[in-house]
């Protein structure tokens, strides 16, 4: 057996290991000794064995045979061996571990020594590792400490209270009255431990919470001395007298202040003498400062306070210092939403903080940007976002992406440029989408059918450039199939067009097919396309029937399907074919909400169930009854301000039989009816038009086709005039055939702006093709229902 | 080698300390409680040795080399200008470099940051003032007595005691009741 070698040379041997092996060989053989060192009796030694193992645990080795000789050196009488022994407690002892339990009766017996340092050990054992059981064994030792001791044991009893409190929420109670008288003690450990202990008991507990409002005064005077009183040379720093404990009480004040007026006006004073006498030169001043911004902004303060806290975090984002522009901008996120314009003033510092070569402070920048988008800076600060898309670390780039799809939806100023900037960021940071992005951007590229051209233009130039890209490809891909005829026409308004040829496109499509950078989703897409085409196309139809017969063999299972399929489109079904890929309607969006109120989908929830009782004759009427022909009177819609998409409710209404098979019955929708008026019915063609009040001057109103005629309808348009104050904005239809007896509607949103509150009025010109010839009608609407007119 | 690091003294005008005070790990318990709470501090060298680890949540063994381990990577990562503060799982970091020590404290959500770094510091000022212009070594050859000064600055997490000098004299009184056999408790020797 080696002796025993004192804890520095071990030391010494162990970093003058030149191999991890080496070092491996010493602390396996200082272990045995120690291991031995321990089965032997009492030898004066124990503690720096102990202080060795506690130094190989430290380097990562295993050390759980020194738990029991931890508990006997607790035991021991000697001060080292007690000292070192519970620091190893600390160490290799958690609540999780058995053996913490046998040091209970220890620490019990050192809570009431005669000597304050052993106290001092048990008391800050218990702090740190002190398990449920423990803490409940103990919980009236401490208050008892709490009560009569000197106040180095209070100050340590108070930690400790909250430790207890902490872990068994309940005892409280126990310590709420100690609490309450050690805050009178002239001690700072002891007022800041109380403190410390007060705001645990108030966070844990809304009675007492009530009960510590009384205290306030008594906080805001001890403040008041630590604000004003001369140089401490004790707790000074740096200028600030106890800069800790006024950091606690201040958070204490916003504790109790919060949600209630009478408390936060007793503070309002000092804490206006806080933000304004506090140097701010350092940072522990800064610090100071900091917890006063953040109980100001908390509690229920008057407007000159609360601009007094703004102004200060304004005045951080300027600080040289990193930090505080951080914590500055941490705060602001935290007000962006309530003192939205005190934060928009410092938009552009948040703004530059983009540039920052700090990942922590971009972060922050990127949150508040995001937050500070609003209509009036939307193009602004889309340019500052997409130049920091562009350079930011690609832990920030899907949620830079996200924040500016989210922006860019709410705020986009026109259609043109929210497309621009969706493409920007599917070539930039395309990979970092997320996946309903692209679903999401096809349904706006549908949605906006005056940009069709342009837009596929441009997804066009992007595929020519770079193929890497999956969501831009495969919408790049989406567009080609759709709006393929827009781009061989070789015309377009809005950009320049390119000349292309049908090859150059088919290449496009097969160049993204065959390339291994794209993946099966979209090489599915590419297909589709690829396939769409053979409708719009005059002359190749050949190439894609062969590139379509190819892919009837590929090895992936979707794409061999869709092109077998295909196949079987050009054969068997080929006079389908047209019908089948012909164009797409405009997809319903149903996406979190941007649009007012519930969505289309509603309409699915509609259970078909036949023979539903007759409801009583004021409920909305519906189509059903107008196109069954009885005229029942029309009421006002009862709440024209609800949500709810103006669609005309169904009731189950006998009239109109066979109507009724057909739809089968709809039982009343949940959604709260709306006024809907027949304004034109004419030769089995019904229009009828419905509409809701979006604000004092704008209008939408909703007009419904149906045909109630043996043969279909197509080319169905509607269009609008409105008198010349009026603004009217149609959106596109939901289709241009009506198919025969009522099959299916065709629905077209008109938003109005009424600005002058001019008497509106409508002239609505229809016209559609049936049975091989056109007709045209006009009809004009003087009152809208639910108007008051 | 070690040699050369280890009589490197710190500098006096701590450039930038690490102190990682921890977050909490532990659940909630459904409470929307301000917490304010330290629950690990741990300093280590730049070559990522852990020198001292003071944990105040109950963790396992491996659950704690799990977090230093990723915790001192993702530190010594960052640049010498970057910010003082990081967010890492749901818990806010606060570190500061002194000289070839990082000092690396967690922090819970609603605790400040600042007042944090001025912990840190009074605790590299405690150091300083007991072991006369502290080095690593120091801190290496006598770790217990770190723990020991650490323990009487911060209870359970939160500081005990505000006044340095009250600090200082507390370890002093300690330090006398040491039973004198012990030879390692002398004036540390290289």
């Amino acid at each position: 057996m080696s002796p025993s070698v004192p804890l520095q040379e071990m030391i010494r041997a162990i970093r003058s290991a030149r191999t991890q092996c080496e070092e491996r060989g010493v602390i396996q053989r200082e272990c045995a000794a120690i291991r031995a060192q321990f089965r032997q009796a009492d030898n004066g030694g124990r503690s720096h064995n102990l202080a060795k193992l506690l130094y190989v645990h430290m380097l990562g080795y295993p050390a759980h045979f020194g738990q029991m000789e931890c508990v006997r050196m607790i035991a021991s009488p000697r001060y080292s061996e007690k000292r070192v022994g519970y620091l190893g407690a600390m160490m290799l002892l958690d609540e999780k571990q058995d053996a913490s339990l046998l040091i209970t009766n220890s620490i019990k017996n050192d809570l009431s020594n005669s000597n304050q340092y052993i106290q001092s050990l048990a008391l800050c054992t218990l702090a740190c590792m002190g398990s449920a059981e423990m803490c409940r064994d103990l919980a009236p030792e401490i208050d008892r400490l709490l009560r009569a001791s000197n106040s180095y044991i209070k100050k340590k009893a108070a930690l400790c209270a909250v430790h207890i409190v902490r872990k068994v929420h309940d005892l409280g109670e126990l310590f709420t009255k100690a609490a309450r008288s050690l805050l009178t003690e002239k001690n700072h450990g002891v007022v800041h431990g109380a403190v410390v202990l007060i705001t645990e008991l108030c966070e844990r507990n809304s009675e007492t919470l009530e009960r510590f409002r009384k205290t306030v005064p008594d906080l805001v005077q001890i403040m008041k001395g630590l604000v004003i009183s001369g140089y401490s040379p004790d707790h000074d720093v740096a200028g600030i007298s106890d800069p800790f404990l006024q950091v606690r009480i201040l958070r204490l004040l916003r504790i109790l202040g919060r949600n209630n007026e009478a408390a936060s006006d007793a503070m309002n004073d000092l804490l206006a003498q806080v933000a304004t006498n506090t140097d701010s030169t350092k940072t522990v001043g800064n610090a100071v400062l900091y917890e006063t911004v953040l109980t100001v902004l908390d509690i229920k303060s008057e407007s000159g306070l609360r601009v007094l806290a703004v102004n200060i975090l304004g005045r951080f984002l300027l600080n040289n210092d990193r930090n505080i522009r951080y914590i500055a901008m941490t705060s602001l996120q935290k007000i962006v939403g309530t003192d939205h314009n005190a934060v928009q003033r410092h938009r552009g510092t948040i703004v530059d903080c983009l540039k920052d070569q700090d990942a922590s402070v971009k972060r922050r920048a990127l949150d508040l940007s995001l937050a500070l988008v609003s209509a009036s800076n939307i193009r602004s600060m889309m340019k500052e976002l997409l130049s920091f898309l562009s350079s930011c670390p690609p832990e920030l780039r899907s949620q830079t992406a996200s924040g500016i799809f989210n922006a860019a939806e709410r705020y986009a100023p026109s259609q043109r440029w929210h497309i621009d900037t969706i493409l920007h960021v599917l070539t930039t940071a395309g990979g970092d989408v997320r996946d309903e992005t692209v679903p999401n951007l096809i349904q706006l590229i549908t949605n906006t059918s005056e940009l069709h051209c342009y837009t596929v233009h441009k997804l066009y130039r992007a595929l020519l450039s770079d193929i890497s890209q999956q969501p831009l490809v495969q919408v790049a891909c989406w567009c080609i199939g759709e709006y393929g005829d827009l781009l061989l026409r070789g015309e377009c308004q809005e950009t320049e067009p390119v000349q292309v040829t049908e090859d150059d496109v088919l290449d496009v499509l097969e160049t993204v097919l065959q390339s291994h950078m794209s993946s099966p989703s979209t090489r599915g897409f590419a297909l589709t396309a690829t396939m769409k085409l053979s409708t719009r196309i005059t002359e190749n139809v050949d190439r894609i029937r062969s590139i379509v017969s190819i892919y009837g063999s590929c090895i992936d299972v979707e794409l061999q399907q869709r092109a077998v399929e295909y196949n079987a489109l050009f054969k068997k079904y080929d006079h389908m074919r047209a019908a089948v890929l012909e164009r797409m309607p405009v997809i319903e969006k149903n996406s979190q909400g941007h649009i007012n109120g519930e969505t289309i989908k509603e309409s699915q929830t509609v259970k078909v169930k036949p023979g539903e009782p007759q409801q009583p004759p004021n409920q909305v009427c519906d189509l059903l009854d107008l196109l069954g022909g009885s005229e029942q009177p029309l009421q006002p819609s009862p709440a024209l301000g609800s949500t709810a998409p103006p669609m005309p409710v169904s009731t189950a209404n006998t009239v109109g039989g066979d109507l009724l098979d057909l739809l089968g019955g709809l039982e009343p929708t949940p959604i709260t009816p709306v006024a809907t008026v027949t304004v034109y019915e004419k030769d089995g063609v019904t229009v009828t038009l419905s509409c809701e009040k979006q604000s004092d001057s704008g209008l939408t109103v909703t007009l419904t086709a149906s045909n109630s005629t043996e043969s279909d309808i197509r080319g169905f348009t509607l269009q609008a005039a409105v008198p010349k104050s009026v603004q009217l904005h149609m959106k596109a239809p939901s289709g241009d055939s009506l198919p025969a007896r009522g099959a299916a509607k065709v629905t077209q949103m008109v938003v109005l702006n009424n600005p002058n509150k001019v008497n509106l009025k409508m002239r609505l010109r229809i016209s559609y093709t049936s049975q091989g010839s056109a007709v045209q009608d006009t009809v004009q609407i003087d009152s809208f229902p639910g108007l008051g007119q | 080698m070690f040699a050369l690091v280890a009589n490197q003294k710190v500098v006096r005008d701590w450039p930038c300390f690490g102190v990682v005070l921890g977050g909490s790990f532990l659940p909630r318990g459904g409470y929307t409680v301000l917490l304010f709470k330290m629950q690990f501090m741990l300093l280590f060298s730049r070559q990522g040795k852990l020198r001292l680890q003071k944990w105040y949540v109950p963790l396992s063994d491996k659950e704690k080399k799990k977090i230093t381990r990723e915790l001192v990577q993702t530190v010594l990562a960052r640049k010498p200008k970057m910010c003082s503060f990081l967010e890492w799982r749901d818990l806010k970091i606060v570190y500061k470099r002194y000289a070839s020590l990082y000092f690396c404290c967690a922090i819970e959500d609603q605790d400040n940051e600042l007042i944090t770094l001025e912990i840190i510091h009074r605790y590299v000022e405690l150091l300083d003032k007991y072991f006369g212009s502290v080095c690593e070594l120091d801190i290496i050859f006598n770790f217990e007595k770190a723990y020991f000064i650490l323990d009487e600055f911060l209870l359970g997490g939160e500081a005990q005691e505000t006044s340095k000098k009250n600090v200082l004299k507390a370890i002093e009184q300690a330090d006398l009741l040491q039973e004198p056999r012990h030879e390692y408790f002398n004036v540390p020797v290289y």
